[in-house]
């Protein structure tokens, strides 16, 4: 089966988990920005967590389906209609051959995901089907997609097909959207550059998420930041912001000139020469991802343990989606 | 050249996933080496949990997951693969050397930097005149020959999708260095030839960009489709630890190669060499004239 996309949406792409093990040459991880809402979108169409999703940004697209199709729309807030009829966010939806679904307009947050029974079946390129557009590669055609494209839909995973069925996320699991988050961080790499007022400053100031914020980095409005004056070692140039080009962790924070600070995200450029002071928590990249310009920010700085320790928490919430879900019976 | 030997490395963390090993803070082909060389053996241990391990210009970022390998376990593995190489007497590197043709001062990146000239070091004249001035040379093509006079080392693919930093293997005082742009352009041409601070790069794709401008390059080094037989094993072209020798082309040469990658049939030159450090230290301009030979008859 297919989706016949009639309206692309802003910027609309196929996403899954990511691909690992090419970031040595440049290549990003990719996958949905908020890992979370897409894997509890495949749990309600009845897909396994690595399976392809649309990630669909601000705008959504206008697809309509060519055969009957389970789908479900996560992230986001916002309004889904089928053929007009207004249905629930989620929720597992039933789609009938010749179906169109089409979305209003966000109440918050950045990003939403469909997910589609059997998943999005584009190429697997590098090991994932996530679309790495400066690339052009992975996803549809390694691009966002366009009106008129064709996007093909995998049967049902069969080993699923046994599998207990989720038919909503219970509210107290779903992420929220709000206008002001906490967001945790380890300081480290290049932290010793800043002055202690700088590093003081990054860390407790109130950061505001400006309209430059995409899958790869998210900038921040705010004060300026100090960095340590001093002689650049041989190759660093010429700013104190400035290193021999490097590695780039993703998650991590630079502030170029001491103004602005961004943070990558997982189309992150793999290196460059902007020295980085602290990373945010695997924990809490999603939640980043969720975030919607004009969002007030903090950076608190936490320990390795504490980080651990936030990430085991993230996959209990994976497994209590199946406790305390609407969920019945075994079947397709 | 500098130092032969570099200090002990320092260890930081990217949150955690990453480990972060700074092992200088300063460019040399030692530091280079030395990334190169732990990035290898790690590769070779294949511990389970390591997803990614990126060799940068003097620092090495290793990714990994957490749950399968804790962090502190992690650190003393690293360490000890520090301390192995640090044991090496001999450091070789058993690479290739690539001839890749360059269009030095060709339109394509004239034109791209004709719009970015305000706000530019040099708002007059090109990027060329520009780092020729900075360097003391003459003019811009005593630039251009100092350019691809000596070899290059890939010292790390990066930034985006293939693209190769380069160090030239010369003494440091004769190494090429020129600011990047004051604010980034938002537009590049692909296989655009770049320089910011002492490394060269290859832009791979069209985009954003800080380095200045000085040619471009005949034929691909990424390839997502694989058309060409240089991309039969893998889409991306450079790999860290590769010489290069820039060869100057002019137009008709450029549109020549052009057509041979537009017909499906351009191969790179390039021929199997060992990269010896301590030997590219004591003479460069010996040893990168004996390297350089390997290309002939290739």
């Amino acid at each position: 089966m297919a989706f016949e996309i009639l309206e692309p949406g802003l910027a609309t792409s196929v996403q899954d988990k990511g691909r690992l093990g090419y970031y040595n040459v440049g290549i990003p991880q990719g996958g949905a920005m908020d890992q979370l809402s897409a894997e509890m979108a495949n749990a309600l169409a009845g897909n396994s967590p690595e399976a392809a999703v649309l990630e669909c940004t601000y705008l959504g697209p206008k697809f309509r389906a060519d055969q009957d199709a389970i789908i479900a729309v996560t992230g986001a807030p916002v309004d889904i209609r089928v053929n007009g009829d207004a249905c629930e966010q989620w929720n597992r939806l039933k789609l009938a051959a010749g179906d169109e679904v089409s979305f209003g307009v966000l109440r918050g947050g950045t990003r939403y995901y469909v997910a589609v029974q059997g998943g999005i079946n584009v190429p697997v390129v590098l090991g994932s089907r996530s679309t790495y557009a400066l690339g052009a590669m992975g996803g549809f055609e390694g691009r966002m997609l366009r009106a008129g494209d064709i996007l093909p839909v995998g049967s049902a995973d069969s080993s699923l097909a046994t599998a207990p069925i989720l038919r909503s996320v219970d509210e107290s699991l779903r992420p929220a959207f709000e206008k002001e988050v906490t967001v945790r961080v380890l300081p480290g790499l290049y932290d010793h550059r800043l002055t202690e007022e700088g590093l003081e400053t990054l860390l407790t100031a109130t950061w505001t998420l400006t309209p430059v914020a995409d899958r790869t980095g998210l900038r921040f409005s705010g004060p300026e930041v100090a960095w340590k004056p001093r002689t650049q070692p041989f190759g660093a140039g010429s700013d104190p912001s400035n290193i021999v080009d490097a590695g780039y962790a993703i998650g991590s924070i630079q502030i170029p000139g001491g103004k602005e600070p961004i943070v990558l995200h997982r189309d992150a450029v793999s290196g460059g020469g902007y020295a980085m002071v602290a990373t945010v928590i695997s924990a809490d990249m999603d939640l980043l991802a969720r975030s919607a310009p004009g969002t007030k920010t903090s950076f608190r700085a936490v320990t390795m343990d504490e980080a651990l320790a936030a990430r085991l928490e993230g996959k209990l919430v994976r497994s209590k989606l199946w406790d305390t879900s609407a969920g019945d019976g075994a079947g397709g | 050249m500098s130092e032969t030997t570099v200090q002990q490395a320092r260890y930081t963390w990217g949150g955690d996933e990453f480990l972060f090993v700074e092992i200088a803070e300063a460019m040399s082909l030692a530091a280079n080496f030395t990334a190169n060389a732990m990035a290898n053996l790690l590769q070779h241990r294949g511990v389970d949990g390591i997803t990614d391990i990126c060799p940068a210009n003097a620092s090495l970022l290793i990714r990994f997951n957490p749950d399968l390998v804790p962090p502190r376990e992690l650190e003393d593995l690293v360490r000890s693969v520090e301390a192995e190489v640090a044991q090496l007497a001999h450091q070789t590197l058993s690479t290739r050397i690539i001839e890749i043709p360059v269009w030095y001062d060709d339109p394509f990146t004239r034109e791209t930097a004709s719009r970015f000239r305000k706000g530019h070091q040099r708002p007059e004249g090109t990027d060329l005149d520009f780092a020729a001035e900075e360097n003391g040379l003459a003019s811009a093509a005593e630039f251009i020959r100092r350019h691809h006079e000596s070899p290059w080392l890939v010292s790390m693919v990066g930034f985006v999708a293939g693209l190769p930093f380069m160090f030239q293997i010369v003494p440091q005082d004769e190494q090429l260095e020129v600011p990047k742009y004051l604010s980034p352009r938002t537009d590049t041409p692909p296989l655009t030839v770049g320089h910011g601070g002492c490394f060269a790069c290859i832009y791979s794709v069209r985009g954003a960009g800080g380095y200045q401008m000085f040619g471009i390059a005949a034929a691909p080094i990424f390839d997502p489709a694989q058309r060409l037989p240089d991309f039969d094993d893998f889409l991306i072209f450079f790999k860290p630890g590769d010489i290069v020798k820039l060869k100057p082309v002019d137009e008709a040469e450029y549109r020549q190669i052009q057509a041979q990658v537009e017909s499906g049939h351009f191969r790179y030159r390039q021929a199997p060499v060992t990269f010896d450090l301590q030997q590219a230290m004591q003479d460069p301009k010996d040893y990168n004239k004996k390297m350089m030979e390997h290309l002939d008859g290739v």
